[in-house]
């Protein structure tokens, strides 16, 4: 079974982001970028189908800019065997990146694709489902257990209330919450034979991909400020300031 | 043109977040149409014409969606879509798992986490863990959008009475189905509609010791959540964590203990109106967002906070 996990460059999840100071977009001057937290799980969990035996063959695929290639090494050291770069210096909306994971995938015929659930800039939680959409496909979102069966893929689901299981017919699409697997550390000889492995680069025209930006970001700003706290030096003086002061308990 | 709203509903009840999202509907456009699609779910729809401005209810009866499969119900969604200018969902795991394969069905780059209605095509919505509220403004000619219930009001449950209609098609995609749930059973409230929220952190060490604020909880009767480091250490169900990638909550009090306070976790939190922290680290991060701090050991605080207020 051939794998497919596109994974995404973003700013790594312990930097905080600000507005810019004309509030047209947000500052990425000089901030450390990372591969997407979700994505390594997604990147581990191929691994461990591999390392089970269920799995044959793991792409990565990355749509971004020049520097995403460091992402696609990075998940080559964890266990990837081939990577492909969608080189693009936009910054695609996810149903653009659904379309070039559609084209994607029909050249590569994968029976499994893992992506993570969201990413951690935009928050938007949308590109694995949009995927799954367009190329007809089941889906198993916010996955915490993949189960490979004879009949296809069970994906247990963390969902509002608890947890669920669907079945699903492959090839199939699973995305990843925080606790389907804690990714491992890549170790340096995995990460000089990452070096070596084979990277395509493509282009947005070789999908024949339209990315017309759908949706146009017309402002950031900061979110509400709270207002600076007290320390109260007692749990008596807590309970009287909730009482009294802040009335939210009788 | 109308907008669609996507009933949250379990068969037998509409679930809370679904008023919420009817009052973003109703900034957008005065005719607000609510789907009901599920299996024998006319009670259900039944509650949705009472839904207070609520024009019309369409009930989608068949088995295909029992369990909310999103092939399935995004196949009816799309079938109805070209007659709104508007589709919308509550941003809950139904709605985040299903909203994007309609947008992607009907060619719409969906808006997801809409916190603000500026206007028909302009919202507001968080990015960056909730450090950045982004405004956004969509060309698209069906904007597809999952709603934020804590950003808005509920609508009243009651004095409506909108028209019933059925859809009769049933599109069953046959490639997933419903294989089992294990359920959270509580007598508490929901977390996300919750008065009083009280969540645990690494410092409560054990899921044993939760019942600290399971106690003080149902004194309160409050909700009980937990920090993402909590659920990942094993102490509670994945269901109770609130942050950033687990559920948003906006209570009158938020209570954090043993909570460090990630931004992660601010960002699920932070727009509680009253937030309490009670944590022996007097630098941990959550003392700048909380009205009122406590530094303290949290295996003495709690049950005198739990004695005192009993």
């Amino acid at each position: 079974m051939k794998i497919l996990v596109p994974i995404k460059r973003v700013v790594d999840y312990n930097v905080k982001v600000r507005p810019k100071g004309d509030g047209s977009d947000v500052d990425l001057a000089n901030v450390k970028m990372s591969m997407n937290p979700f994505c390594e799980i997604a990147v581990e969990e191929a691994v461990r189908l591999k390392e089970a035996g269920k799995a044959t063959e793991i792409v990565v695929v990355s749509i971004g800019p020049a520097k995403a290639q460091e992402q696609i090494r990075a998940a080559m050291a964890i266990g990837a065997d081939r990577g492909i770069l969608v080189q693009t210096d936009e910054n695609l909306e996810p149903l653009a990146i659904a379309k070039c994971l559609k084209a994607i995938y029909e050249k590569e015929s994968p029976e499994l694709v893992i992506l993570g659930k969201q990413s951690i800039d935009g928050d938007n939680n949308q590109t694995g489902q949009m995927f799954a959409a367009l190329a007809g496909l089941p889906q198993g979102t916010f996955a915490s257990k993949v189960e490979v069966t004879d009949a296809g893929v069970n994906v247990t689901r963390e969902i509002d209330g608890g947890l669920q299981t669907v079945a699903l017919k492959l090839p199939a699409v699973v995305t990843t919450d925080l606790r389907l697997n804690e990714p491992r550390y890549a170790s340096l000889p995995n990460i000089m034979k990452a070096k070596k492995k084979p990277m395509d680069t493509m282009s947005l025209e070789d999908l024949g991909v339209d990315a017309t930006p759908r949706v146009k970001l017309l402002s950031v700003a900061p979110p509400p400020e709270r207002k600076g706290g007290i320390k109260v030096a007692s749990v008596e003086e807590l309970v009287e300031k909730l009482k009294n002061e802040a009335k939210v308990v009788s | 043109m109308s907008v669609l709203v996507i009933a949250e509903h379990d068969n037998a009840s509409i679930k809370g977040a679904t008023l919420n999202t009817v009052t973003a509907a109703q900034k957008l456009d005065s005719d607000v149409v609510v789907l009901v699609a599920g299996t024998a779910c006319g009670a259900a729809a039944e509650q949705a014409q009472k839904i207070s401005g609520v024009s019309k209810v369409i009930l989608a009866d068949a088995q295909c969606y029992e369990h909310q499969l999103a092939e399935n119900v995004a196949a009816l969604v799309t079938e109805l879509a070209s007659g709104y200018s508007h589709i919308l969902a509550p941003a809950t795991t139904t709605g985040k798992n299903l909203l994007p394969r309609v947008g992607a069905l009907v060619d719409s780059q969906m808006i997801s986490d809409v916190i603000g209605v500026e206007s028909a095509d302009t919202f507001t919505r968080p990015i960056y863990a909730g450090n950045v509220i982004a405004k956004v403004q969509s060309s698209d000619a069906i904007k597809v959008m999952t709603v934020r219930a804590t950003a808005f009001d509920p609508a009243s449950a009651e004095g409506g009475s909108a028209a019933l209609e059925t859809a009769d098609a049933a599109h069953d995609q046959g490639i997933s189905s419903f294989a089992g749930e294990e359920l959270a059973e509580s007598d508490r409230p929901e977390l996300t509609s919750a008065r009083i929220v009280i969540s645990g952190g690494r410092g409560m060490q054990n899921g044993e010791n939760f019942n600290l604020l399971y106690s003080l909880a149902d004194k309160l009767g409050a909700a009980v959540g937990a920090s993402r480091a909590a659920v990942d250490a094993g102490f509670v169900p994945n269901d109770m964590q609130v942050g950033q990638t687990g559920k948003i909550v906006a209570p009158e009090l938020y209570i954090a203990v043993g909570i460090s306070g990630a931004i992660q976790h601010l960002a699920g939190m932070k727009d509680s109106k009253v937030i309490v922290a009670i944590n022996k680290d007097e630098e941990a991060p959550i003392f700048q967002v909380a009205d009122y701090g406590l530094v303290a050991d949290l295996f003495e605080a709690v049950p005198e906070l739990d004695k005192l207020l009993g």
